[in-house]
């Protein structure tokens, strides 16, 4: 590359094969104790059923399992290395006590169906973090069991078409804005409502004129982020809410932006009826490669009777228990309680914060996003100039005109160190570079990450075909997703 | 706060180059009016050693210490140390989706180790790179199979998970799919005969669990027949990972949808879990979930892409399979790591260590009270009728730090006193013998009458 960057050094990475290339009869990494009862023969107990061959699953030793992952993990990019810019992901630190609290005995081998009076202790885990999430989202009850945010989008629509129904007067769709994630629309389908497109205004929010036109008592919900995903907060969000509520709809909030607001604006205050929380997001789990998330359902007192069973309660003797009798209830949305491990560790990144700690990590979210604003402005064109919260979006107009794309840039962005912002979202914005920063990023990293963009830029200028080659650095260059796609290839085989 | 790594001068300095007076400025676009001018009620900030207090009094009071028959879909086995130690890694652990193949590499070759072993265990063609869990993954493998077959009605046997069978009912309740459900016979299997009488040219596919919830292996290649000889699609779902270690896999299947917790996934109450779908590769398409497939570079290295995306949500928007996006890619490592540390003949080993600690207590049960379907091929849980009112029976069992079995009555009330009992390799023998011992002095001294006036109790 022309530039040496401060920000990352070029260093030796090891070559690994499949674990399967690396297997030979008889290695293994395995011992058993053994059997303090009498053996069995399996043919005899279990007769045609009986499996005699597992295929072609690996034989290697244990050395050989640390190394094969170890060399792995090293061609990925994590935020332990450096900062992660994608937009609408909030990738924070993820603290370490949060991944010790989870592993500590009875949390990690609670088996959910013992006896509530030996869970008291999971159960108060869960009943703290309900409460700090009621109170955080200014809600009034919340469920805990969906796994994912589009996990709890659906629960949420579930509960809105339950309102609806006891109400008498079901409804038929669902109004997104054009700037939504690809779930909320998928979610809406799932649940059998019929989608409607809401436009943005010049400003990057809702249209207020276009809201009222399109608002009928067909319209069960608008399913709304804020701040939006161009990082901007709906201004008129109480004329939004009180169209919808004139005329019986609902608004459901998608969290996913939550970490704009945390201690300093509760959705419940500003006439939001029910929304979700990402718990991999806004209270710090972490995402491990794509998972697991968790997706609360927090909600207003009128939508309690439909929340998923079972709820949690405490019952006459002061004890925690689960009521699974809740006849308007919308059922169950998963196995069990829902993901108790993320919630060990949302209540651990709640307690390392308190109330001023959230406060502050708000802050330095939406300031650490408008640092980056007033850096890239100008160098990146920004198509809303409306006020920023805790992300920003530009465009590669000015690129563009060189050819180089904001998937381009992005690729770019590797070999100075840094993963790439969110690209080509929202779709409202033709060639989207959506930036992300998160409170996690010292005033230092940003200042590099400014830097690597406005050499990209520049390099864009002098050199278009380094960017449109890039990365550079990398074990691998750009791969090949069209062959990928026609001719799939999901697993490996033996050669013959 | 101890995570932000800002100075006040840092601050000051980035407010001044914003050009801005003070943080609250930023948050001038909020109306006035919602804006929280007080301290929400939180616990207040703690130090990280008053954390590990708190959780570590917390799993006091969460059966610490306790030995437990419980399984009925969260197993617990032996977790070899190394899971933990790679998935702790931080370039696993603090990694997003790897949509940016170049630099997520680890991430994605893992996932296709993933699918293969998935594949070779199942006996299908592919496997995609997880779901949120079993009962989930049991949902979306019946709602394709109704994109599949173009029918609606869906066949859900009885013995399969209760809790997966709300999921289930929760998901279809707008889509338009008819639920019924099919029995079991004094075996604990599927009533074939039933099976065949409520099958109609309308069923897009039937779906059972094997080893069922009462641990009974199903005939899979009889039902398959009778499902295919009405062109409706068979669905199995398989909450157990570890049976396949020595069962014969249900190869018959059109679709499997499994839960993997058993292959090195803490119970942790009940999640996070591991769900994936295993099907057939002509029906790959309608297959919800990432998928992970193997290409090259321009060089032409190899190397691994998220693949066949148009499928998905972020692409498709409400035409999508699914509106999954977030999917448990680390505890998908989790299993992963299990399953190359067991391997080809240590599953196989495991497997049978738990067929034979079954066999012994199922023996012992036997002597004082009645175990059920005992005739079924089984794997790791069976199920004992007591006279004794099983609350009662197990609120004697935890006085000696024992959990005794899952009661029966509120999912099967006609099952009566019955109760669901669970060992694996890690289950001793004198744990059982002590748990055989309690229960037959129940034996001695309850009164039959009871069971009766119990069952009239149920309500679910």
């Amino acid at each position: 590359m022309k530039h040496e960057t401060p920000k990352a050094t070029r260093h030796v990475n090891q070559n690994e094969g499949l674990i399967f290339e690396k297997s030979s009869a008889g290695k293994a990494a395995w011992k058993l104790p053994p059997l303090d009862v009498p053996e069995v023969d399996p043919a005899k107990l279990l007769g045609a059923a009986q499996r005699k061959d597992l295929g072609n699953m690996p034989e290697v030793s244990e050395i050989e399992i640390i190394r094969h992952f170890t060399r792995l993990s090293t061609w990925n990019y994590a935020i332990d290395l450096g900062m992660y810019p994608l937009g609408s992901c909030t990738m924070k630190y993820n603290p370490r006590v949060n991944e010790a609290v989870a592993r500590v005995e009875g949390i990690a081998n609670g088996h959910p169906y013992q006896p509530e009076e030996i869970s008291q202790g999971a159960l108060k885990i869960l009943q703290t973090l309900s409460e700090c999430l009621i109170e955080i989202t200014g809600m009034d009850a919340i469920t805990m069991q969906p796994a994912a945010g589009a996990h709890g989008e659906m629960t949420g629509l579930l509960m809105v078409r339950a309102h609806h129904h006891a109400q008498g007067r079901p409804r038929k769709k669902v109004l997104i804005p054009d700037s939504a994630h690809g779930t909320n629309p998928a979610t809406a389908a799932m649940v059998d409502y019929a989608v409607e497109n809401l436009k943005s205004d010049s400003r990057g929010m809702v249209d207020i004129a276009a809201l009222e036109a399109q608002m009928s008592e067909d319209v069960a919900a608008l399913m709304l982020t804020n701040p939006n995903t161009l990082g901007v907060f709906e201004q008129e969000i109480h004329k939004i809410a009180d169209i919808l509520h004139a005329k019986g709809g609902l608004l459901y909030m998608d969290g996913a932006n939550m970490n704009a607001l945390v201690g300093k604006v509760r959705p419940g205050d500003f006439g939001v009826d029910l929304m979700h929380l990402n718990l991999h997001k806004t209270f710090s789990t972490p995402h491990g490669g794509g998972g697991p998330g968790s997706g609360p359902v927090a909600i207003k007192k009128k939508l309690e009777p439909f929340l998923p069973t079972p709820v949690l309660i405490t019952k006459s003797n002061g004890t925690l228990g689960f009521d699974y009798h809740r006849p308007q209830s919308v059922g169950r949305v998963r196995a069990f309680y829902g993901n108790f491990g993320m919630f060990v560790r949302a209540l651990a990144y709640i307690q390392a914060n308190g109330p001023d700690g959230l406060r502050e990590t708000t802050e330095d979210a939406v300031l650490n996003a408008n640092y980056i604003r007033k850096g890239l402005e100008g160098t990146y064109d920004l198509p809303y100039s409306t006020p920023t919260m805790h992300e920003v979006v530009f465009s590669d107009k000015l690129q563009a005109k060189k050819g180089v794309r904001t998937m381009d840039i992005a690729k770019r962005l590797i070999d100075y160190g840094f993963h790439p912002y969110t690209t080509a979202f929202p779709l409202i914005v033709p060639g989207a570079l959506m930036i992300e920063p998160t409170e996690s990023e010292s005033k230092e990293e940003m200042d590099l990450f400014i830097d690597a963009m406005k050499s990209i830029a520049a390099e864009v200028e002098e050199d278009p075909q380094t960017v449109l080659d890039a990365p550079h650095s990398t074990r691998v260059s750009r791969l090949d997703e069209t062959a990928a796609a026609r001719k799939p290839v999901l697993r490996w085989k033996p050669a013959v | 706060m101890r995570y932000l790594p800002k100075s006040p001068a840092d601050r000051e300095a980035m407010l001044k180059a914003i050009g801005l007076g003070s943080v609250n400025e930023l948050f001038a676009p909020i109306p006035a009016e919602y804006r929280l001018n007080r301290d929400l009620k939180v616990p207040r900030q703690m130090a990280e050693s008053e954390i590990v207090d708190y959780f570590r009094q917390r799993s006091r009071e969460n059966g610490e210490g306790y030995t437990s028959f419980l399984g009925a879909g969260a197993y617990s086995h032996y977790r070899p140390v190394i899971i933990d130690s790679l998935i702790s890694r931080g370039e696993f652990l603090t990694a997003y989706t790897p949509y940016q193949a170049e630099i997520s590499q680890g991430t994605l070759q893992s996932i296709f180790e993933f699918q293969t072993m998935i594949g070779e265990l199942t006996g299908m063609e592919v496997a995609n790179a997880s779901m949120y869990d079993g009962s989930t993954a049991a949902a979306e493998a019946v709602m394709m199979a109704v994109r599949l077959t173009g029918r609606r009605s869906v066949l859900v046997a009885r013995s399969l998970h209760p809790e997966y069978r709300e999921v289930l009912a929760t998901y279809a309740t707008h889509q338009g799919m008819p639920l019924s459900v099919a029995g079991f016979g004094d075996d604990g299997r599927l009533n074939l005969a039933e099976l065949e009488k409520s099958i109609t040219p309308a069923t897009a596919c039937l779906l059972i669990q094997s080893p069922n919830f009462l641990g009974a292996i199903e005939d899979v290649a009889a039902i398959a027949e009778i499902a295919h000889q009405h062109g409706a699609m068979l669905v199995v779902s398989i909450a157990e990972a570890v049976s396949l270690g020595v069962v014969e896999p249900p190869r018959e299947a059109d679709v499997i949808a499994m839960e993997a917790q058993s292959f090195g996934v803490p119970m942790g109450f009940g999640g996070p879990f591991c769900g994936v779908i295993a099907t057939r590769e002509k029906y790959v398409r309608q297959m919800p979930g990432r998928l992970v497939g193997q290409t090259v570079d321009k060089q032409g290295r190899r190397g691994f892409v998220l693949t066949l995306a148009t499928r998905e949500q972020h692409i498709r928007r409400e035409k999508a399979t699914s509106n999954i996006c977030t999917n448990q890619a680390l505890v998908a490592l989790m299993v992963n790591i299990f399953m190359t540390v067991y391997g080809k003949v240590g599953l196989r080993e495991l497997a049978k260590q738990n067929l034979a600690k079954t066999a012994y207590a199922a023996g012992q049960f036997a002597q004082h009270g009645k175990v059920l379907f005992a005739a079924s091929p089984r794997f790791n849980e069976f199920v004992v009728e007591t006279r004794e009112d099983p609350y009662a029976l197990n609120s004697r069992l935890l006085r000696h730090k024992l959990i005794g079995g899952l009661p029966l009555k509120t999912f099967y009330p006609e099952l009566g006193n019955a109760a669901l009992w669970c060992c694996t390799e890690l289950t001793t023998r004198s744990a059982i013998d002590t748990a055989v011992g309690l229960v037959a002095e129940g034996e001695n001294s309850a009164r039959p009458a009871r069971a009766e006036a119990d069952v009239a109790e149920v309500t679910r």
